[in-house]
């Protein structure tokens, strides 16, 4: 078995109207390498479903996204996501914007191939005003309350970002918190991880396999893509990286910012992405951040 | 023993403080420079029982000093990645105070969007975990800059976190979960616990007189019975926070770092 694939190969299989999830956690552990290669492409109309970071301001700064489903949009040490905000304040882009909490409900819904999961969060807010697709449900039971029920948010692709994978699809977190990624893996039709590093195959001893939050029979490809959360952080591994964010908030505000930030950093393949950046070895030494 | 040479950012950390005095055992999360060192002094002093976490993902004892750590090295607990945060809100024993940007008369709170849902003036954070938080566990608020922009005349414009507004809850829905705990201000502690759940100011910062108050804040405020003065710091309290702040975060939260004793013309700023 060999699930190793390109960045190329990887975006090919995304069409147009698709919903896609993102793993990690605003500027935390995101598949940037694949964000970027989606950048590239000329794939368009996407749902895009994410705790969100830069990989959501991106993708509306290049017009990729018809509905976003999110929580939030930050990148945590600069509060405000420059292209979120300026897709909101325009008014362009259709949202479905939940609690947190109710975020992962929905995945696990997917993931249980169950119709929704009951839940609190979000009643009596404006989460339900402006979802009339979300609807309340009584409990069957003699308590007779009234919850929300959750709908499976069922993904056509999960892309995820990870430390260490195998050409088998099995897949290491190995940073402080494994997030939500399990749950977008279990929830899409197909998942493509990109690692840091990609083996033969994983020979682990037990202390190393408990990083392993999902199994590879959820795995569709894998990517090697060192370096490939860039400029989000990669716990343990790197941090994120504050001057390439705060150049890509600035672009936000210049004219033709954008063309700007894509002529900068993207329209290159990864390895010179990496140089343009200031090479591997700087970005192997970004410090992690302080909380 | 009182320090009078404290600032208006130390005097509010250990008003923050005082939220979690009467908890007992659940996890405190102070979002924020300010509300983090009021919920680490009070597990420091009058409530160890609290659980805190590193900001991160790890449960510790003894609070992290915010900021560069240099040596400092946490002692951790226990875990606590953000799937177990969500368990821990949705169970109910948890206590977090929060910076929202907007609040209204029925406590209900925004941090999505100001202005018009469909095309905001201004897009925020979204929503966040505030739905979750609010209907499942006590939250108290934070707003360093007391203004009728942050406490609104009419409802906010995104309700974020749920309230005390009949109009919002349907029959069965379970509202017995939620409550408030105290809002903390640049110049006032507040809470919502008046007749029918009314915001009324508990304490006066010092050289702040109700009336300011009033006229900074969109809707109706009550005196609290016994309304006074916010305490001042002690040295002991100001010992622990120069501990768990040692490179003065403190002093970049609120504009100019005000002094804690102000004059008229400094408080009408």
């Amino acid at each position: 078995m060999n699930k190793l694939m390109t960045l190329g190969d990887v975006v090919g299989q995304l069409r147009d109207g698709m919903t896609v999830g993102f793993g990690g956690w605003g500027p935390r552990r995101k598949p940037m390498a694949i964000v970027r290669e989606i950048l590239r492409s000329e794939v368009k109309d996407l749902t895009v479903v994410a705790y969100g970071g830069p990989e959501v301001g991106m993708l509306l700064a290049a017009g990729k996204v018809k509905k976003l489903v999110f929580g939030f949009a930050t990148l945590d040490a600069i509060p405000l996501e420059p292209y979120f905000r300026k897709a909101r304040e325009a008014g362009f882009v259709d949202v479905m914007e939940l609690d947190e909490g109710l975020f992962q409900w929905g995945l696990r819904a997917a993931g249980m191939r169950v119709p929704f999961l009951p839940a609190r969060a979000g009643l009596a807010t404006d989460v339900l005003t402006h979802n009339p697709a979300l609807r309340t449900v009584t409990s069957p039971y003699d308590d007779g309350e009234v919850l929300l029920a959750m709908p499976a948010l069922e993904l056509d692709v999960a892309f995820l970002h990870v430390n260490r994978a195998d050409r088998l699809g099995n897949t290491l977190v190995t940073g402080t918190d494994a997030y939500f990624d399990h749950l977008f893996a279990r929830a899409a039709k197909q998942c493509f991880v990109s690692a840091e590093q990609v083996e033969e195959r994983l020979s682990l001893d037990a202390e190393t396999a408990r990083f392993n939050t999902f199994e590879r029979s959820l795995v569709t490809g894998v990517v090697e893509a060192p370096q490939g959360a860039h400029p989000t952080s990669c716990s343990p591994d790197y941090g994120w990286d504050m001057q390439h964010l705060k150049d890509y908030v600035a672009s936000a505000g210049e004219e033709n910012g954008w063309q700007r930030y894509l002529d900068s950093y993207v329209t290159c393949d990864e390895a010179a992405y990496r140089e343009r950046n200031g090479g591997t070895a700087r970005l192997a030494s970004l410090p992690l951040p302080i909380f | 023993m009182s320090d009078n040479t404290f600032t208006l950012a130390e005097l509010m950390i250990v008003a923050a403080a005082e939220a979690w005095r009467d908890d007992g055992e659940l996890l405190a999360s102070g979002l924020g420079i300010i509300p983090r060192l009021g919920a680490s002094l009070a597990k420091l002093s009058h409530n160890p029982d609290l659980l805190m976490t590193d900001s991160e993902a790890y449960l510790v004892e003894e609070p992290v000093p915010v900021g560069p750590r240099g040596d400092y090295q946490p002692k951790y607990a226990g875990y606590m990645p953000f799937e177990r945060i969500f368990e821990c809100v949705w169970h109910g024993r948890r206590h977090a105070m929060i910076g929202p940007t907007q609040v209204d008369r029925w406590a209900q709170t925004n941090l999505s969007v100001v202005g018009d849902y469909a095309r905001p003036k201004v897009a925020m954070l979204g929503v966040r975990g505030l739905p979750g938080n609010s209907i499942n566990h006590k939250n108290s608020f934070f707003v360093p800059n007391h203004s009728t922009r942050a406490f609104v005349a009419g409802e906010v414009d995104m309700v974020s976190g749920v309230g005390f507004k009949e109009e919002r809850w349907a029959p069965g829905m379970r509202r017995e979960l939620m409550s408030i705990g105290r809002v903390i201000t640049d110049l006032c502690v507040m809470d919502f616990n008046g007749p029918e759940h009314a915001c009324q100011v508990l304490s006066l910062h010092p050289g702040v007189d109700f009336d300011t108050v009033q006229a900074r804040t969109g809707f109706p405020l009550r005196k609290a019975e016994g309304m006074g003065e916010t305490p001042h710091p002690t040295a002991g309290q100001l010992a622990i926070i120069r501990r768990l702040d040692p490179h003065d975060l403190r002093s970049k939260q609120l504009k100019g770092n005000p002094r804690g004793i102000r004059s008229a013309e400094e408080i009408a700023g």
